[in-house]
């Protein structure tokens, strides 16, 4: 069995537009999908909204979401919020 | 039950599904925005607050307006001052705090101050200061980085919700999150109740009256409450009464007296009394006469329950006057009404937030101090109190006897208590009134009262030291030093067995001749008090200014004490010798202050306890049948005469008892958790001295070169373990000497060769100690063994030849190797052996041992040198061979 393994980068100038679009673009998708928020410096309640929305896809269990690079102020922001136990997190 | 199912609080009366999402929404978007907040910087959040408090300002008057609108309380020119109180000396105060990150840092301490958000505060806001209270709350939450959910009382929201709407919209404009205020619109208790208890709300900060305090504090979370107060005034009769009156007035009528901290009763001195009144009337009070003050009495409070009624609150006095009956001139601002007591039978002795104030004549300082204590404790306990005097004594006197978070002097109470205006108190419109209050703090609640404080302790590194007498001299004849030290009155203090031997006369002849000799002895034994006190009575007959102590640790140690009772004898030997666990930390002090100054000169007559340089005394309580062990190094000899002629006749065995004390004393030294390079190069030099020269002070007594060498190893180990202190194996020694009558060189030796084994390994247990970087001891001992060119190729070897060489060394001495060869039987010593074990794990000696000995462990040592089997033939537990990395 293989796994399409999809890599998105996250804009640090844009987060929230950002991921967004990694949202539209997971709604049909499948396998395991890789945010790279390298670039991102910190998360506004925007980007909270669309993170509790790609939670809610990766709950679904026909994709898995993987966020690489969280600099740990943003990790702290998720666990705040309850987010970090449902994604994946790779260093 | 779901993961939102969690959240849902316990006992919280049933709301509808609706009236749920609604508040778990703003409690979800609350708790967004403070996460999102947690990642701003310190000058993120002083770029928001600044133009916040700029909005506030700009905005004061207006909000004033809309809240007398709103409450119809209070007065608005008064309204919009506390609005610009609120937001302009609340920014001088905390412009320049730091909130974020480290916010304060004590580098001579090690300890960093960090700020952790709260996260969701639950805030209730008062009718009587509706958008102060707001402005202030909003600006201390940017400032720390939290999101607040308010919920205003029921007649101010609207004024309360427009104040919020003008804080957000600025805040966000400039940076902040989306959502880190809300304002709850109509809501009811079971709306709060829900939101005090849920578990997203990290703190409650309740502003207001009993109830809305008492259900925060009830609720679970933590929470600032603050509450009613009942401020007594005394006003005495050295003030400066023009400036009382009006300061009074001012606060008493300003916002038509809604601020809690406003004055409700003033005790005045009788002697002042018909003036102070005069001066009320004179600029607008009116005096109220028996009736008047009946009328209001019974019209204002609530008879049944001795509270405000709220139809005064807030209101003018020619109002509440117009509401009642009563006649006042129409610009009348103040109704004062004199009361003879304090308590439910006179109703106006209660809080009254509106421009009515009584006043009391008080007889004396004491009944105008006992009314006010009364007033205080009707209600107001912890909150505010004021004194208007120039006198300190009864400004400090009130201050101890009022129970007041805030005790204002010549100024008025209700602007006095918010701070920064009178006074240097902090800004606040939340006074916290301590236990007494129900609240959790006295402070004026501010921007530190919004974080939770983290410390960041650096480990600090233990002060360590090396303290040796002044003069040490050595060598053959070193006691014809002592002509060095004049002195008129001269005690000789040693044994019989030594003044026949002509040692004495040999310390005599070097005295310089004018100097007033006398010879004190006393048993050569470990000295009992009798004996010290009689020595004491001696040394104060002849007023002495000089000890010459000759003899073996005994004697120094009797001579040690005989001048700390001399020179201080108020000094309590008992309670001098209480146990301590860090002598930089222990209870008891040594007196410093002296009756009598007096030259301590040591003269060792043995080679092994090093009592002419150490710190420590031992005294015999035959009364209480226990030793007293003294510590200090105010009882270390001024001055060590190491003289080898004094030993030259020691006894083979003393000989070797004594040395092998050396040992011992070097040995744990060297390994002790208080060992540093000084006491090292003491310790290892006096080692390696000892494996030399022992030997042959023993087979050759009359060696001059070996007896000159081991006495001076004697005191060399000493200057060690002054400093290093000693270890587990006197803690042995001591128990088994004592219960068997063993001398206490020889009890050492028994245990010695098993200590080190038993050191060198791992320990089962670390005692908690700042000195104790690494475990070491093993590779010290094995540094030991190189020093001695004992040879082996690891760590374990070389332990392993050092418990050999040890043991060599025993058996060159005639020591027996067990306890059983003492003629000890093993039922006995079984017997014996639970107090042995409560023995000595209450000794001190083991604290600086490398390893904390376990009961058991101690049980095992002493079965150990029972029967004596050699730790050399066996290997030490669980060590692993390492790198050398010590150094010395």
């Amino acid at each position: 069995m293989t796994t399409n393994t999809v890599w998105l980068k996250i804009d640090g100038e844009r987060v929230t537009p950002a991921l967004q679009e990694a949202l539209a673009k997971l709604d049909n998708a499948g396998g395991e999908v890789v945010l790279d928020f390298c670039d991102v410096h910190r998360i506004d309640p925007g980007a909270i909204g669309v993170m509790e929305k790609l939670a809610g896809i990766a709950g679904g269990n026909t994709v898995k979401i993987v966020l690489h690079g969280v600099n740990v102020d943003i990790y702290k922001v998720l666990k705040l919020v309850k987010l970090a136990p449902r994604f994946s997190f790779l260093n | 039950m779901g993961k939102e199912d969690r959240n849902m609080p316990e006992n919280v009366a049933p709301l509808s599904q609706e009236r749920m999402a609604y508040l778990e929404g703003l409690v979800s978007q609350a708790r967004t925005a403070a996460a999102v907040f947690s990642q701003y910087t310190q000058e993120d959040v002083d770029r928001i607050v600044k133009p916040m408090v700029l909005a506030g300002l700009e905005q004061a008057q207006y909000l004033a307006r809309l809240a007398v609108e709103e409450t119809k309380l209070g007065v608005m020119e008064d309204k919009a001052i506390k609005n610009m109180v609120a937001t302009e000396f609340v920014y001088n105060y905390v412009k320049d705090k730091r909130t974020v990150g480290a916010i304060r840092e004590y580098p001579e301490r090690g300890l960093v101050e960090m700020a952790e958000p709260i996260g969701v505060i639950f805030s209730l806001t008062p009718i009587t200061n509706p958008t102060s209270t707001v402005l202030f709350k909003c600006i201390m939450a940017i400032k720390t980085r939290n999101a607040v959910i308010f919920s205003p009382h029921p007649n101010s929201v609207h004024c309360c919700q427009e104040a919020v709407r003008i804080m957000y919209e600025t805040a966000v404009k400039h940076g902040a999150p989306e959502g880190v205020f809300t304002c709850i619109g109509s809501h009811t208790m079971p709306d709060n109740a829900y939101l005090m208890q849920h578990k997203d709300v990290g703190l409650i900060d309740a502003t207001g009256g009993p109830g809305a305090v008492k259900a925060a504090y009830s609720s679970g979370k933590p929470a600032l409450g603050v509450g009613p107060g009942n401020t007594p005034v005394y006003l005495e009769k050295t003030a400066d009464l023009d400036m009382a009156v009006v300061d009074i007035i001012t606060s008493k009528t300003f916002d038509n007296g809604t601020i809690c901290a406003s004055e409700q009763t003033v005790a005045i001195d009788d002697e002042i009394y018909d003036l102070v009144l005069q001066k009320f009337a004179e600029l607008g009070a009116h005096i109220c006469n028996e009736r008047e003050t009946a009328l209001l009495g019974r019209t204002v409070i609530d008879p049944e329950t001795g509270v405000m009624r709220p139809m005064a609150v807030g209101q003018k006095a020619t109002d509440i006057a117009r509401v009642i009956g009563l006649s006042v001139k129409p610009n009348t601002k103040l109704l004062i009404t004199p009361i003879q007591g304090v308590g439910r039978e006179y109703p106006l002795s209660a809080e009254k937030l509106f421009p009515v104030l009584s006043v009391y004549r008080a007889k004396s300082v004491d009944e105008a101090l006992k009314v006010c204590v009364d007033v205080n404790r009707l209600g107001g306990i912890g909150h505010t109190a004021v004194i208007f005097s120039r006198n300190d004594e009864i400004i400090r006197k009130f201050g101890e006897v009022i129970n007041a978070g805030r005790i204002i002097v010549n100024s008025p109470g209700s602007i006095g208590a918010l701070g920064g205006v009178y006074n240097d108190l902090v800004p606040t419109f939340s006074f916290g009134c301590g236990t007494g209050g129900g609240n959790s703090t006295t402070d004026n609640v501010n921007v530190y009262h919004y974080l939770n404080i983290k410390r960041v302790a650096r480990r600090s590194q233990a002060h360590m030291w090396f303290r040796v007498p002044n003069q040490i001299y050595f060598n053959m004849n070193a006691v014809e030093n002592l002509r060095h030290f004049p002195s008129r009155s001269t005690m000789i203090i040693t044994n019989p067995a030594l003044e026949q031997m002509g040692h004495v006369d040999i310390v005599r002849r070097s005295i310089p001749p004018e100097t007033f000799v006398r010879v004190w002895t006393i048993p050569d034994a470990e000295p009992e008090a009798k004996v010290v006190m009689q020595g004491v009575e001696a040394l104060n007959s002849y007023k002495v200014d000089q000890i010459v102590a000759l003899g073996g640790g005994s004697v120094i140690d009797a001579a040690k004490i005989m001048k700390l009772k001399y020179e201080s004898p108020e000094a309590d030997l008992e309670e001098l010798a209480a146990p301590f666990l860090d002598i930089r930390k222990r209870v008891v002090e040594y007196p410093t202050e002296k009756v009598n100054r007096v030259r301590m000169i040591a003269i060792s007559t043995t080679s092994g306890t090093g009592s002419e340089v150490t710190p420590f005394a031992v005294l015999i309580d035959k009364e209480r049948g226990c030793k007293v062990t003294l510590v200090d190094y105010s009882l270390s000899p001024d001055v060590a005469i190491v003289d080898p002629q004094f030993v030259m006749s020691m006894p083979k065995g003393l000989t070797a008892d004594t040395g092998i004390d050396c040992l011992t004393h070097a040995l744990e030294a060297g390994v002790s958790t208080y060992a540093s390079p000084y006491t090292d190069s003491n310790a290892m030099q006096a080692i390696r001295l000892v494996f030399k020269y022992l030997p042959i002070a023993y087979e050759n007594p009359r060696d001059e070169e070996a007896r000159s060498m081991m006495h001076n190893a004697a005191c060399i180990a000493a200057l060690a373990f002054s400093n290093a202190s000693v270890g587990v194996n006197h803690a042995l020694a001591h128990a088994f000497g004592a219960r068997f009558g063993i001398a206490h060189g020889r009890a050492n030796a028994l245990m010695l060769p098993h200590v080190i084994a038993y050191n060198a390994s791992v320990p089962t247990k670390f005692r908690p100690s700042p000195n104790t970087r690494a475990y070491v001891a093993h590779k010290k001992y094995a540094m030991i063994a190189d020093l001695l060119g004992l040879g082996g190729h690891t760590i374990e070897e070389k332990v392993k030849n050092l418990v050999a060489a040890t043991e060599r060394l025993l058996d060159q001495l005639g020591i027996p190797r067990s306890i059983a060869d003492l003629g000890i039987s093993k039922e006995e010593f079984e017997r014996a052996m639970p107090d042995l074990a409560r023995i000595a794990f209450d000794d001190p000696s083991w604290q600086s041992n490398p390893r904390m000995p376990l009961v058991s462990e101690l049980v095992e040592l002493f079965w150990s040198a029972y029967h004596g089997r050699s730790p050399a033939q066996e290997a030490p537990a669980s060590q692993q061979e390492t790198e050398m990395e010590v150094c010395v």
